[in-house]
């Protein structure tokens, strides 16, 4: 099976040469390289699919250096992650297919080019069994999504997040390789397999635990590393930034998951505590700064921090379970953690693929300009609601199962045998409900404010609904998430490998014994969650809510205007507005927020409002930083003084202190 | 016999540091090309000596290399040089001559203090002058830094090169003869690129005064 994966991996490779060919006729590019990308793509998720429960194959590719060939292995995990990036980047090539237009910016031929080979990869980051490819295809990667990211360099702000991008993208892979350094423990072995075998003391084991969760968190957006991603993401091409966000950041959950689950056999208590704090700071800050956001890809990718941090806080709690021998749990909580991989990439996907039709039916990012589109753009409007539904985690869409999984595995805690975590615990379960409810706040602010009430500009009227590859890219990832909602249990039969090669227990059994259409992780009696029934439930009182409402009080419709309560006209400015639905968040949560605010004075006849919202961390860690490096060069530079005697004097005095330093 | 030429050895080698340190507070460009060349005789003679005592046949032709080079060949050049350029009678001001004899002197007694473990090592019957070869060379160094004119600057870059020569000879009889022949020539070809350079910021700035390449500094 892993030569089908690898010449899938190859044909996506050719297909980006074939685009290089084919540099600028647009429509060879548009109409057939990406298509047939989504096709490949397609044919990747199938090859993991019938990956997933099969035993590790490897393979060895004689690429790279001489005596270092690239190690691959298919195993559960990366066939899981592998389904992942086939399936969410078939429906983004379809899309793209339509998105991409002919003008400035980079040729087409080159885009396409670089697009697959992001493709490409990530899927040989998943596969690699030794240091060497692994940091190879993590760099392709790194720079792939830079150079996308920069599509459009000649705006000055895109350049900025580019570089503010690949700068941390290099801090965290040299984190990253430090972590293998460390993981072979000077065996001089770098393959994967050699270092399972190793076993590290608790120090060296701490040590290459922390180095991996600094360097794949820094691809993760973890805080305090996610300064870059509210910068790149909005700055991408839409269905690069799908794909940067929807599957690009689950690369990073796959290595941490492979580095403390696969490559580690000690599992520390505090490590779990670890990282469910930060999974939790990370979520409960990436929510609340996407609720106060008014652009509408920034808004999204605050909340791909958000998911992130959930994702962690799941890890977290799997390890700890974990580190206590409590194996079935720890594979609850890791079912939880994989399904969300799976349900954020689709949804999130999904949501920026939308962002993207509406940027280009409307041109405005800005959710002040933006309103009413429903009904200009039916089709991205309900398909994108399907997506925010799913976000918010609202029953029976997919985002729901997984937050009901990790609220779950937060319920069995009292389990733990330490009285400390026992009374930690249950805070972090409810903010992680706090999190929940937050992030359908602001998806309500996302959707409301784009699609529904009026429009604020006179020129959304003229917006035209997405084209047909568009439409279907986005049905596409739609499906998922509602498939994925329904039918719950048939994706826990692909996790179940997963998490059974990670810890060694598995859910499926105990999904299976109550039947397809009901979720039951524990025990029926104690929690189960029928999506079917939740469904039909909601069709049956829609549709008698409905009927009840035309039956009796349609009938007696009155229609008059006596009074106008005050407002005998109304406006689109009159709406409630993005700032003003953020508004209350941004009282409570006033502390997390940097404000910079001028208010117009009330005899001002055209009065403005501005308001500038800023990161802490920004100002308290990433500016001290650069201020000291800036002194510490400017300090270097002053050895620069252009007189020849003093250079002398500089080797002069260095050889006399190498001397002393020798006759010692 | 071999006592009394040990002693000569001995001998040279104390009128080399000397030599130096002439050098080191000369301020007439022309006795210090002569100075050099007396430089150049006295490390010759030197290497004649121990050639004679050990008989290593070798350090004949490294000597004899060193005679055309040292004494004849490159002194003839700078004299060329420092007509064509017209700074013959050039009197340079040299800032607190006290000073840097007497950082010098430290120089020579931390050279010797590094020697001490070395000659220890070393079978060589001239190993009592490792200490004055570095002394030599940090003085040489010494003079390339105080210096701020162009030709006095060569003139300490070439003694350099004398003291690492007279190093080679009396702690391990010589380097090999391909490295010598390798040293020579680079020491041959940088006098002619350095009096390249020398017209060239001649022209560039009218006079052989390095500081005026503080102008070139980027800000």
């Amino acid at each position: 099976m892993i030569d089908w994966v690898l010449l899938v991996i190859a044909a996506w490779i050719g297909v980006g040469v074939l685009g290089i060919a084919a540099l600028r006729q647009f429509k060879l590019v548009a109409r057939i390289l990406f298509p047939l990308g989504g096709l490949i793509g397609l044919a990747l998720a199938f090859a993991a699919l019938s990956a997933l429960p099969r035993a590790p194959e490897i393979a060895i590719l004689p690429i790279g250096l001489p005596q270092l060939p690239f190690h691959l292995r298919l195993d559960s995990l990366s066939a899981f992650f592998l389904l992942i990036i086939g399936a969410a980047g078939a429906g983004i090539s379809v899309f793209a297919a339509g998105y991409f237009r002919q003008g400035a910016g980079t040729p087409p031929g080159l885009l396409c080019c670089e697009y697959h080979l992001f493709l490409a990869s990530m899927a040989m980051v998943v596969l690699a069994d030794d240091a060497y490819a692994f940091m190879v295809a993590w760099e392709s990667m790194a720079l792939a999504s830079f150079f996308l990211v920069t599509a459009n360099h000649k705006v000055p702000e895109i350049r900025d997040a580019g570089f503010l991008y690949l700068l941390i993208a290099h801090i965290g892979a040299i984190a990253i390789l430090l972590c293998f350094g460390v993981l072979q423990a000077n065996s001089g072995d770098y393959t994967f397999a050699g270092m399972r075998e190793q076993s590290l003391s608790p120090f060296w084991a701490s040590a290459a635990f922390l180095l991996a969760l600094f360097g794949f968190g820094a691809k993760a957006g973890m805080l305090p590393l996610h300064v870059w991603l509210p910068e790149a993401h909005p700055a991408a091409p839409s269905p690069v930034s799908a794909l940067m966000s929807g599957v690009m950041l689950k690369t990073a959950i796959y290595g941490l998951l492979r580095v403390c689950f696969d490559l580690l056999h000690l599992h520390l208590w505090w490590w779990g505590v670890t990282l469910l704090a930060l999974g939790l700071a990370t979520a409960l800050f990436g929510v609340v700064f996407a609720t106060v956001q008014t652009d509408m890809k920034r808004l999204l990718a605050y909340s791909s921090i958000e998911n992130i941090g959930l994702l962690l806080a799941a890890i977290g709690l799997g390890l700890l379970f974990r580190s206590y021998g409590m194996n079935a749990l720890a594979a609850l909580a890791l079912t939880a953690c994989l399904f969300h991989v799976a349900s954020h990439a689709f949804f999130k996907s999904l949501l920026f693929l939308g962002t993207g039709s509406v940027l280009h039916a409307t041109s405005e990012r800005n959710l002040g300009h933006l309103g009413g589109l429903l009904r200009y753009m039916p089709w991205v409007g309900w398909l994108m609601l399907v997506g925010v539904f799913a976000s918010s985690g609202l029953p029976p869409f997919s985002g729901f199962v997984s937050e009901w999984l990790l609220l779950q595995s937060f319920l069995f805690t009292p389990g733990l045998p330490d009285p400390f975590l026992n009374m930690f615990i249950p805070i972090v379960a409810a903010l992680i409900a706090l999190v929940a409810a937050l992030a359908g706040y602001a998806m309500v602010k996302f959707f409301g404010i784009i699609f529904l009430g009026q429009p604020r500009e006179e020129n959304l009227r003229h917006a035209h609904d997405a084209g047909p590859w568009e439409k279907a890219g986005m049905l596409w990832l739609a499906a998922w998430c509602i498939a994925l909602g329904l039918l719950p249990n048939l994706m826990i039969q692909f996790i179940d490998p997963v998490t059974r090669m990670m810890v060694g227990e598995g859910l499926a059994k105990q999904a299976a014994a109550s039947g397809w259409w009901l979720l039951a992780p524990t025990s029926i009696e104690r929690a189960s969650y029928g999506p079917v029934f939740f469904l039909l439930g909601i069709i049956a009182a829609s549709t008698l809510a409905f009927l009840l409402v035309r039956l009796f009080y349609h009938g007696h419709v009155r229609r008059s205007a006596p009074w106008d309560c005050g407002h005998p006209w109304q406006t689109p400015r009159m709406q409630d507005t993005a700032e003003g639905f953020g508004q209350p968040i941004r009282q409570i949560f006033e502390p997390f927020l940097r404000l910079q605010r001028t208010l117009p004075s009330p005899a001002d006849t055209k009065p403005f409002y501005k308001v500038v919202l800023n990161d802490h961390f920004w100002h308290w860690l990433y500016l001290p930083i650069s201020r000291g490096i800036e002194y510490l060069a400017r300090q270097v530079g002053r050895l620069q003084q252009g007189r020849i005697s003093i250079y002398l004097l500089y080797s002069f005095i260095t050889l006399l202190f190498m001397l002393f330093l020798v006759q010692r | 016999m071999d006592n009394l030429i040990t002693q000569l050895i001995n001998l040279f080698a104390a009128v080399i540091l000397m030599l130096a340190f002439a050098m080191l507070s000369q301020r007439r460009i022309l006795t210090l090309i002569h100075l050099f060349t007396l430089q150049g005789l006295t490390v010759v003679a030197s290497t004649v000596a121990v050639a004679y005592v050990t008989h290593q046949h070798h350090l004949y032709y490294s000597a004899a290399l060193t005679l055309a080079l040292k004494c004849f060949l490159i002194p003839y050049l700078l004299h060329r040089l420092i007509n064509r350029l017209n700074v013959r009678w050039d009197i340079e001001t040299l800032i607190n001559i006290p000073t840097i004899m007497l950082i010098g002197i430290v120089l020579v007694v931390f050279s010797f203090n590094l020697a001490l473990p070395i000659a220890k090592l070393s079978a060589s019957i001239a190993r009592g002058t490792l200490g004055i070869a570095i002394a030599c060379f940090l003085l040489s160094f010494m003079m390339m830094i105080t210096r701020a004119k162009a030709v006095p600057q060569v003139i300490g870059f070439l003694s350099m090169e004398n003291a690492l020569f007279f190093a080679a000879t009396s702690a391990t009889y010589g380097m090999p003869m391909v490295v010598e022949l390798g040293i020579a020539l680079d020491v041959l070809v940088g006098v002619l690129i350095l009096g390249v350079f020398m017209f060239q910021i001649r022209e560039q700035f009218d006079s052989l005064d390095i500081s005026h390449l503080e102008k070139l500094k980027e800000d």
